[in-house]
């Protein structure tokens, strides 16, 4: 059954394609390009967190905590066991992660709306105070993050660190999808609409939310701990204040909560974006972003997506 | 599976159109020219008294070079024969962004080399990066003596002394002229640089004056933070009369305006390890009586100093920007003359125009003539710079209308910093054997 | 002795700042409904432009104790142009929206508002310390303390009497109250809504203005200065109830002490004690220590 609906499914067809697709490009890339979409893809990675949260109705306005719990953990791992093994890594990050997630959903399962962003925020702001001020864990410097290796072999260049991050990437965005289908996926939209005739029906609302939660806390922690192999930096301004958490909340705005392959779209798109702007108009670079930001609330409030189902939607009218 | 065929398609399409705009702007660079990025505040607080003046002296020295308008030892024409394009970049936001900046310069801009940094937390963060991408980095102010301490950089070079010495020279200037000093706290930022010199200034009193006892409870604010009204309140609580801080940027700026309305200066010996920016900046705001360093032989402690070079620095600067060069004016010009020096003596010892890893062999253990004192490249397998280091005290000279520093005292570098091989801290704790000052 | 005073007057100036920041921010929330990130934008504008009139005046030659008018004009002018503009134009457009929405256009408003910042003033910090050295110091607990921050006392005194007397005391009061209370009732009966949400925005856009403005001769500005702000201002609004004047008072005194407390005794605590406090009152009384009961509407 399950088989079937998967074969049967447009999504994963094409993110397997696009999977392919870039790990040929991939190969071709120059240093910088490469790069860059690797630092889209671990956002864009993180942005599917939130947008796993966002089908519920919650929006997290601390998201950072767990980027940067993610990220803090790859650091500190090298810093006191040496360990720089991507698959060691990538286990500190997302079990950090969701240990913390798991914790905090007891309580923030119980808020909504503002208060569940209020909260989020307080929570990701006492990381930041406590990593800011504490010499041990690096203070406004942050740490270094060294190249990373896989199982003992030190590659030359970035290209297996960036099929790591497509790969993972692309497993996220099947299992969200997936997981969009299941019959508890299909529970968290309902929660949106109307979260008491959810309890009527029996299941219990708090419960759903806080397994999300720790989906939602494991995916970004993850994405934090790529961002920060794919960086070689880990520092508290640029991973776990809270213009990190409205950055990320951006961009899952601009992505729209249409597709599981949007916020991918939509990070790396921010990335380049960002590149250039720093280049041409290095002051006017926030004021692009907040201005964005209005014009989506404004005009598309289900973000760029939106847009492409628009033209996706044409092509098949015309040829139905 | 063909809707499917076609959001690929799309989704691949989305991906390659940036990869592809990004292509066409990726501008290839002339051969003849060595391109060199300099990285200093551009923005934000630490613009005014560092970032900026740290650009000027880069780039008149770049410019006076390319045109071989300098005098000597720097009167040839170009670096090893080719002149240099520089552009100049922004360090501020935070490490994270330093690093991708640094990245984007290598692989997209192409640059030949990075010059300059200002602060530590930038050098900790880019020096890794530069052995990875195998590029010619040399840093112009930063402080923290863990950057080669404990490690091994091949690509990365530092022309600035680090904090060891300055904090070593601030105890030896309080020994000779203040003489009585007992108990000392201190106010530094909360990073890098302000950790290591509150630590080896420590370190460095209790060997130099035996019976002073620092504080149990120093200070340390988040850099940029501003507002320092309750830290001057538990300062002056504090029984201690001297004051040590090696605050910069605008930080030193505010601190001092804040202090000074409420009388610190007037209760407390106040030693500024890197504050003479501020003294510029301020000019009969900032207490006369004052310590201040430079860092080296920089700024207002050389002002008066005679030389060529030296009397063409300040004439030039001041004909061009208007001001007096301050120290990071003299910090970058420093790390241009170091590239110079190394890139000439390449080029005479391969005959050619010289390549990177001629040019990185040149600059190790170099010695080199800077703009007011010599300095040389012997710590840290020959990455390290070592230089003499002074320090002053405030005072208002009513002839040229402007502050100047009295009763100036330079120490030579075997006072100051360990020999080859030997970590900073064993040395300080041995009672810094060798040093006879 | 001597210590407890001058903690609890370090506590008392940087709880005063905090309330003045802050009230602006709980106003708009009380009236309108609206957690307006944008409102660092207006602690940074009024910074910006007081700062940049007293360097003005200085340069004109006009006395020192000219820029304590300057500050006030200044975040008055920030205020009006902004508050007004931003509500008429953007906010007014949002209403219908859910909150949370609401909150991310304020944050893309302050990411506006910061860059217009570095375009207009630049990039180099500015210095208006001449208010502060006007004032000059007085001795008190055997310590030095500048006149202009304890002023603040008296500024954040004056700021919470007026809020009250308006609210208490005058017909404006009385309408807002009805406002509050409920939006479609005070429309039925006749209260122009629209008017009182342009003025309820310029006044809290004002406020926050005359935060910046007034602790510019203290500090460097320089861009970036409000993005610590307001996640303070935030903490001090969600502590003493969003929407309450006296729980703003409270929040920022709470703040202010525990802040002062933390310098004074455990320096690496100063940002972490404020949010887990924060995390706390959110944990146990999510409506804030000080918030009025309400009713819940199903």
């Amino acid at each position: 059954m399950i088989v079937k609906t998967l074969s049967s499914d447009h999504t994963i067809g094409w993110v397997v394609a696009s999977f392919t697709t870039l790990a040929i490009v991939g190969l071709f890339l120059p240093n910088w390009v490469l790069n860059g979409t690797m630092f889209g893809l671990a956002r864009g990675l993180a942005v599917l967190g939130l947008l796993l949260l966002w089908r519920t109705g919650l929006i997290s306005f601390g998201h950072a905590l767990y980027f940067g719990i993610g990220a803090y953990a790859v650091a500190l791992l090298e810093k006191y066991t040496g360990v720089s093994d991507i698959f060691l890594r990538l286990a500190a990050a997302l079990i950090a992660a969701s240990v913390v997630g798991f914790i905090l959903g007891f309580v923030l399962r119980n808020y909504r709306g503002i208060f569940f962003a209020m909260l989020s925020l307080a929570f990701s702001m006492v990381l930041y105070g406590v990593l800011i001020k504490s010499e041990a864990l690096g203070s406004t410097d942050g740490f270094s993050v060294s190249q990373t290796t896989i199982l003992g072999w030190q590659p030359e260049t970035k290209y297996p660190l960036f099929l790591m991050i497509i790969l993972i990437g692309a497993l996220a965005a099947v299992g969200v999808h997936v997981y969009f289908r299941s019959a508890l996926g299909h529970l968290t939209t309902a929660v949106r609409d109307n979260e008491i005739r959810v309890e009527y029906l029996g299941y219990s609302v708090a419960r759903a939310i806080h397994l999300k939660y720790v989906f939602s806390a494991a995916l970004t922690g993850t994405a934090g701990g790529l961002f920060a192999m794919a960086l070689g930096q880990v520092d508290p301004d640029s991973m776990v204040n809270w213009t990190v958490s409205g950055e990320l909340v951006f961009i899952s705005v601009l992505s729209g909560p249409g597709s599981v392959a949007a916020p991918f779209i939509g990070a790396v798109a921010f990335e380049f974006l960002r590149t250039f702007a720093f280049e041409l108009a290095p002051h006017a670079w926030q004021l692009i972003v907040g201005g964005t930001l209005l014009g989506i609330i404004f005009f598309l409030p289900r973000g760029l997506w939106s847009l492409m189902e628009h033209v996706l939607m044409r092509k098949e009218r015309r040829r139905g | 599976m063909k809707k499917g065929m076609l959001h690929s398609g799309l989704l691949a399409l989305a991906l390659s159109a940036f990869t592809g705009a990004s292509m066409v702007a990726h501008s290839a660079f002339a051969d003849d020219t060595f391109k060199v990025a300099v990285v200093s505040f551009l923005t934000g607080p630490a613009a005014g008294p560092f970032g900026e003046p740290g650009r000027h002296g880069a780039e008149l020295v770049i410019d006076a070079i390319n045109e071989g308008t300098m005098p000597a030892p720097y009167d040839s024409v170009g670096f090893g024969g080719v002149s240099i394009e520089a552009m100049f970049v922004d360090e501020s936001g935070g490490n994270a962004k330093q690093v991708a900046e640094y990245r984007n310069l290598i692989e997209k801009q192409g640059v030949d080399a990075v010059l300059g940094y200002i602060s530590s937390g930038s050098c900790m963060a880019i020096a890794p990066v530069a052995e990875e991408l195998q590029t010619l980095t040399v840093m112009s102010v930063c402080g923290t003596p863990r950057l080669f301490e404990g490690n091994n950089w091949q690509y990365t070079f530092r022309t600035q002394a680090h904090a060891v010495a300055d904090s070593v020279a601030a105890a030896l200037y309080i020994r000779d002229q203040l003489g009585d000093v007992k108990d000392y706290t201190g106010i530094n930022q909360n990073y890098a640089w302000g950790q290591d010199s509150w630590k080896f200034f420590d370190i460095a009193m209790q060997k130099l004056i035996p019976g002073s006892s620092g504080s149990d409870s120093p200070q340390f604010p988040k850099i940029f933070a501003g507002q320092y009204g309750t830290e001057i309140s538990t300062l002056l609580l504090e029984d201690a009369d001297l004051v040590h801080s090696s605050f910069w940027d605008g930080d030193i700026e505010a601190f001092v305006l804040q202090a000074s309305v409420r009388g610190f200066f007037d209760k407390k010996r106040f030693i500024s390890v890197a504050g003479a920016s501020a003294v510029d900046n301020l000019g009969k705001r900032f207490p006369e009586g004052t310590v201040v360093g430079t860092r080296g032989e920089y700024g207002i402690l050389v002002r008066e100093q005679e030389g060529e070079l030296n009397e063409w620095f300040i004439n030039a600067y001041r004909e061009r920007y208007g001001v007096y060069p301050l120290e990071s004016s003299y910090q970058y010009a420093q790390t241009v003359l170091a590239l110079k020096a190394a890139m000439d003596k390449a080029a005479a010892e391969s005959g050619d125009t010289p390549n990177k890893e001629q040019i990185i062999a040149a600059m190790k253990g170099l010695e080199f003539q800077s703009l007011a004192g010599n300095v040389s490249l012997t710590l840290g397998d020959g990455h390290q710079a070592v230089h003499p280091i002074g320090y002053g005290v405030t005072a208002w000279d009513d002839e040229t209308d402007g502050p100047k520093l009295v009763d100036i005292r330079i120490y030579p570098t075997h006072c100051l910093l360990p020999p080859v091989n030997q970590m900073s801290e064993e040395w300080l704790e041995a009672a810094m054997p060798g040093a006879d000052c | 002795m001597q210590a407890t005073l001058t903690l609890l007057l370090d506590g008392l100036v940087y709880a005063s700042y905090l309330f003045i920041v802050s009230v602006g921010l709980t106003i708009v929330f009380g009236v309108m409904k609206i957690l307006n990130v944008a409102h660092g934008g207006f602690y940074a504008w009024g910074a910006y432009a007081a700062a940049y009139s007293i360097g003005v005046a200085a340069q004109l030659g006009l006395p020192d104790w000219f820029g304590l008018i300057l500050i006030g004009v200044s975040s008055m002018c920030v205020g009006l142009i902004f508050g007004y503009l931003i509500e008429r134009l953007i906010l007014r457009r949002l209403y219908q929206h859910e909150e949370v929405i609401i909150l991310l256009a304020t944050f893309g408003l302050f990411l506006v508002l910061e860059d217009l910042i570095l375009l207009v003033f630049g990039v180099n910090p500015y210095f208006a310390y001449q208010p502060m050295v006007y004032l000059g110091s007085v001795e008190l607990g055997g310590i030095f303390r500048d006149v202009y921050s304890l002023s603040l006392l008296g500024l954040a005194c004056l700021v919470a009497f007026v809020c009250w007397y308006i609210l208490n005391r005058t017909k404006w009061g009385k309408i807002l109250g009805t406002v509050i209370y409920d939006r479609e009732i005070s429309l039925a009966i006749g209260i122009n809504v629209t008017t009182v949400y342009v003025w309820t925005f310029i006044i809290g856009a004002t406020l926050g203005a005359l935060g910046g403005a007034y602790i510019s001769p203290t500090i460097s500005v320089a861009p970036g200065i409000s993005i610590d702000v307001i996640v303070l201002s935030f903490a001090v609004v969600v502590i003493g109830g969003m929407g309450s004047i006296p729980g703003a008072l409270i929040g920022a005194v709470m703040v202010g002490m525990l802040r002062a407390l933390a310098v004074h005794q455990f320096p690496e605590l100063e940002l972490f004690v404020v949010f887990a406090v924060m995390a706390i009152v959110l944990m146990i009384r999510p409506e804030g220590l000080f918030a009025p009961a309400k009713v819940r509407r199903i």
